[in-house]
């Protein structure tokens, strides 16, 4: 019988308490003995499918007599649509289709009742859209469209935002408190303190420009709408397609088989679905919407430029106090990620004060950013932890090291399920040489050149949890299909997910095909929060096992021997001195469909379930360029058992490299006086290219199962190796040249203005 | 009969959509495409073959990379016009009778991409790189892939991919 529990997870820096649906009994934890798939490399199961460009992405989704849509956006911040003809438009020869403010129907979307609004708020907000027989058709008719707008006041710097004589976009203000957390007495840890530092820490707004651009292809039978998303969360986007089109679950179906990157900002349902989806279903075509580069860079989310002031005291050899405040710019975004939430629970120190603000302004909204927040809190907290160290005297790890070793999460006082933080210090000043570190850094491969080393530490969720659930389906030729509704997005999730069912089941990692990315599965979470492994791995296990018991009962029967005789290695049932192939024994038995079922169960509630990291650089400076090189990169992380080291190590390279573009390179400029975007394209906006990738990256793992997190003693690592980049390079580039860069991305604008400054002060 | 109108002995053609004839993973093929038509768009809609990326569609991104007699091209920065007559090759075309070309094998096995939207176009750079260098080094993979972008950061992989395809090609 089914049954309801209580469960709590976290999810991006904040813990939920949720009621699930769960049935049947958990599996105990993995042993630890040498297992047939789990912890070893494996290529990836689709790798064929995305090498031989077979592997189906949305924008590869053509369907027959399929329209093109594309939109019409804001050229103004801000400024109300007075009036829209489309009369040119519409007489355009191919085009089958407009809508706008005045005759779009209803449709919520976050929290508003419309998509086109009567004030646009951005450049790039949704003004219209156009649906055509192709493309090159409807961007011509975007051109016809004319709109009267009248404009009103805009803001887009964070800064001026904050400031008294902006423009209010909000009757509250553009400024909200959003969260807040205190513990112990800051004020008497401050007047205590041997020393203490302020200092103001500024990081600018990544873009995510996932390759794949937003986008959807939608189609109406008449009966059942299917939208084929590129997204990280298939029932997110129904969820959000029933709210705007009020139409049943059951009439809706989303499809993501193959996407093309997302890093957190496909969370959900964009308004190019529902546009696409209304097209579908008013002209009874399928319809296509996705986004061009262009409207990536306005419309499709980014990680919000922060303003972060730290004020942390030390005395002996300890940090007695911090106190942190943090203003993020979210744009139209309706919420704020909280870059506070590093100091409320990295450190187990005594007395802690933050703050954190949300600042709207008539830019692009936000959406998650991998580690959305703790990217940008982690780069400010850990600067001013080593900008107190050198204050103190003391090495930056001992002082770390200090607070890093509690087994208790000092923000809810509940154990953490498993911690190896200190490990990973130890492992990465190893590996990166840390006892050649000095003051003042050390000779560079030029007299010009200066090298340091510098290092930060990360903290992150990735306990998953529930719900989840997987079928596994047994044929009667042996081979098995694996069945969830969780996506791969790039992560390697089909992968695992079969290392973990035919490790379970007996059978050739050859033999299973993993279906997932579509609502018609059983239920999966968002791919987001660093949660899929350790919610949906659990389930496939309980499901492997549930088909394999079900296997042996009927092996049983067809060899006449007790089912406890029996076991299954490698799509062979052996008995004493037998070896039965399973097709064998399935076309023996008449009613030959096996399926097992599986649900992801509850999270121990009295606990706290935190990945745990540490990154290290080595770093040249060049005085005369400002031009950082990063030759070498350590990385180690404690996230439980590892079931796939070759894919892990792959998601930790590319964590690091994200990284790389938010510490040295990528930032997106936004002209005050218009509002636009200023490189708003792959050309301008700097992401690494194979040329920025530092001469080494190491890659370490702790590697120990967490016993008390799941089934498989798995956690997350999609977020934790882009959080401690940033600082660790920030670091190192002071050790180097004793310059402080309080601003990401570290250009060399930038460190050679923080050159001249610490030249003067020398 | 209406004269066709030349330039220096050339036809011109146009401005409506015109016929061309090229070859495509060896085959013959034709197209009716507008002359402003991209080779990319023109492989995607026209002749069915998704596997080039369209990410940028302006000419700095790589994802969209084909091989035209020999040389590699961004395909969104060619006409398919200026195509005509001249041997396209995309990602569709390496693998023969279900074998994988090496360079593909050589991805799947460094574990060369993530989400794998670049892959084509990284696989294509380095195919036309092997052709010129078939034992190129480090810095020679790094140089035919500095036009391509790979947002999940497999960069070191895909040098190792590309270094050690021409290894096993000796």
């Amino acid at each position: 019988m089914p049954r309801v529990v209580k469960s709590r997870e976290e999810f991006e820096g904040e813990v939920y308490e949720s009621l699930v649906l769960v049935e049947g009994r958990d599996l105990p934890l993995l042993d630890g003995g040498e297992r047939t798939e789990i912890g070893h490399e494996r290529r990836r199961v689709d790798g064929t499918a995305r090498v031989t460009g077979r592997a189906r992405y949305t924008q590869d989704v053509y369907l027959p007599a399929m329209l093109f849509v594309r939109v019409l956006r804001s050229p103004y911040p801000r400024a109300r649509v007075r009036r829209i003809d489309t009369k040119k438009a519409e007489a355009l020869a191919g085009v089958r289709g407009v809508l706008h403010r005045f005759n779009a129907p209803k449709a919520a979307f976050r929290g508003e009742d419309t998509i086109f609004r009567e004030e646009v708020r951005f450049v790039g907000d949704e003004v219209a859209a156009v649906a055509a027989d192709d493309e090159d058709t409807a961007a011509e008719a975007l051109r016809l469209i004319e709109v009267d707008y009248e404009l009103l006041p805009h803001v887009v710097d964070l800064e001026e935002a904050i400031g008294d004589v902006a423009p209010r976009l909000e009757t509250d203000g553009n400024v909200a408190e959003a969260s807040t957390h205190k513990r112990g007495d800051v004020r008497k840890a401050m007047k205590e303190a041997d020393a203490v530092v302020e200092a103001t820490y500024r990081t600018s707004t990544q873009i995510h420009n996932s390759l794949e651009t937003h986008g959807a292809v939608a189609s109406w039978d008449g009966e059942v709408l299917t939208v084929f998303e590129s997204t990280q969360h298939v029932f997110g986007v129904r969820q959000g397609l029933k709210m705007a089109l009020k139409l049943p679950f059951s009439k809706i179906r989303v499809v993501c088989d193959y996407m093309g990157g997302g890093f957190g900002s496909k969370g959900g349902v964009g308004k190019y679905s529902i546009i696409a989806s209304l097209f579908a279903m008013e002209l009874g075509r399928p319809a296509r919407c996705i986004l061009t580069r262009d409207e990536e860079n306005l419309a499709a989310g980014n990680r919000s430029a922060t303003l972060q002031q730290i004020r942390i005291a030390g005395k002996g050899r300890e940090i007695t106090a911090i106190e942190h405040t943090s203003w993020a710019n979210v744009g139209q975004g309706k919420w704020v990620a909280n870059p506070t939430g590093p100091t409320n629970t990295l450190y187990d120190v005594a007395n802690v004060s933050s703050k954190s603000y949300k600042v709207v302004t008539n830019a692009g909204a936000l959406s998650a950013f991998r580690a959305p927040g703790y990217v940008e809190g982690t780069f400010a907290l850990e600067c001013a932890v080593d900008e107190l160290a050198e204050r103190l005297g003391i090495d930056p790890i001992a002082l770390r090291r200090k607070h890093a070793g509690s087994p208790k999460d000092p923000l809810s006082g509940k154990r953490y399920s498993d911690k190896h933080l200190l490990e990973c210090y130890r492992i990465g000043a190893e590996e990166i040489g840390w006892r050649r570190r000095r003051n003042g850094g050390m000779r560079g491969s030029a007299p010009h050149r200066h090298r340091g080393l510098g290092m930060a530490t990360q903290i992150w969720g990735g306990g998953g949890g529930p719900p989840a659930y997987a079928t596994v389906h047994l044929n009667p030729d042996g081979t098995v299909v694996l069945t969830a509704g969780t996506q791969d997005i790039g992560t390697g999730t089909r992968t695992v997910l079969a290392q973990i069912c035919a490790d379970e089941l007996g059978v050739d990692l050859a033999d299973v095909h993993v279906r997932i990315g579509d609502t018609e599965n059983p239920y999966g979470p968002i791919s987001a929060g660093s949660v899929t492994l350790a919610s949906v791995g659990p389930a496939v296990r309980i499901a492997a096992r549930d088909a394999r018991e079900q296997l042996l009962g009927a092996a049983a029967g067809v060899l006449e021997t007790p089912a406890g005789e029996l076991r299954i290695d490698g799509g062979v049932v052996v008995s004493k001195g037998a070896r039965t192939p399973l097709s064998e024994i399935l076309g023996k038995v008449e009613n030959n469909t096996v399926i097992g079922k599986g649900a992801r169960h509850p999270n121990d509630p009295e606990l706290s379930q935190r990945t745990f990291g540490a990154h290290f650089a080595e770093v040249e400076v060049d005085l005369r360029t400002g031009e950082i090189t990063v030759e070498h990169i350590v990385a180690v992380h404690d996230i439980g058992r590892i079931v796939n080291p070759l894919t892990a190590r792959s998601q930790v390279e590319g964590g690091v490299l994200q990284a790389l573009g938010f510490a040295l390179t990528e930032e997106r400029f936004v002209d005050r006086a218009t509002g636009r975007v200023m490189n708003g394209n792959l050309e301008n906006y700097k992401v690494p290219t194979v040329k920025d990738v530092p001469t080494k990256i190491t890659v370490k793992f702790v590697d120990r199962p967490d016993r008390r997190a799941n089934n498989l003693g798995v956690k997350g690592l999609g977020e934790p190796p882009i959080i401690p980049t940033a600082a660790a390079i920030a670091n190192a580039v002071a050790n180097a040249t004793g310059a402080r860069i309080r601003h990401a991305p570290l250009t060399r604008a930038r460190v050679l203005d923080a050159l001249a400054v610490a030249e003067a002060r020398s | 009969m209406p004269q066709v109108p030349s330039v220096n002995g050339a036809a011109l053609r146009g401005p409506g959509p015109i016929d061309i004839a090229l070859t495509v993973n060896g085959n013959a093929v034709s197209a009716r495409v507008p002359p402003r038509r991209t080779l990319l768009d023109t492989l995607r809609e026209s002749l069915g073959l998704t596997g080039s990326k369209r990410v940028c569609d302006e000419g700095t991104c790589g994802a969209c990379t084909v091989i035209v007699d020999d040389r590699p091209v961004y395909s969104c920065m060619t006409l398919a016009v200026a195509c005509e007559g001249k041997r396209v090759e995309t990602i569709e075309g390496l693998a023969k009778d279900g074998e994988l070309h090496p360079v593909q094998r050589a991805f799947v096995d460094a574990d060369a991409f993530q989400c794998g939207f670049c892959t084509p176009g990284q696989i294509m750079s380095i195919v036309a790189l092997l052709r010129a260098t078939p034992a190129p080094s480090e810095a020679d993979v790094r140089r035919a892939v500095a036009g391509n972008l790979c947002r999940c950061g497999a960069y070191p992989n895909i040098v190792a991919a590309g270094v050690s395809a021409g290894r096993r090609r000796k």
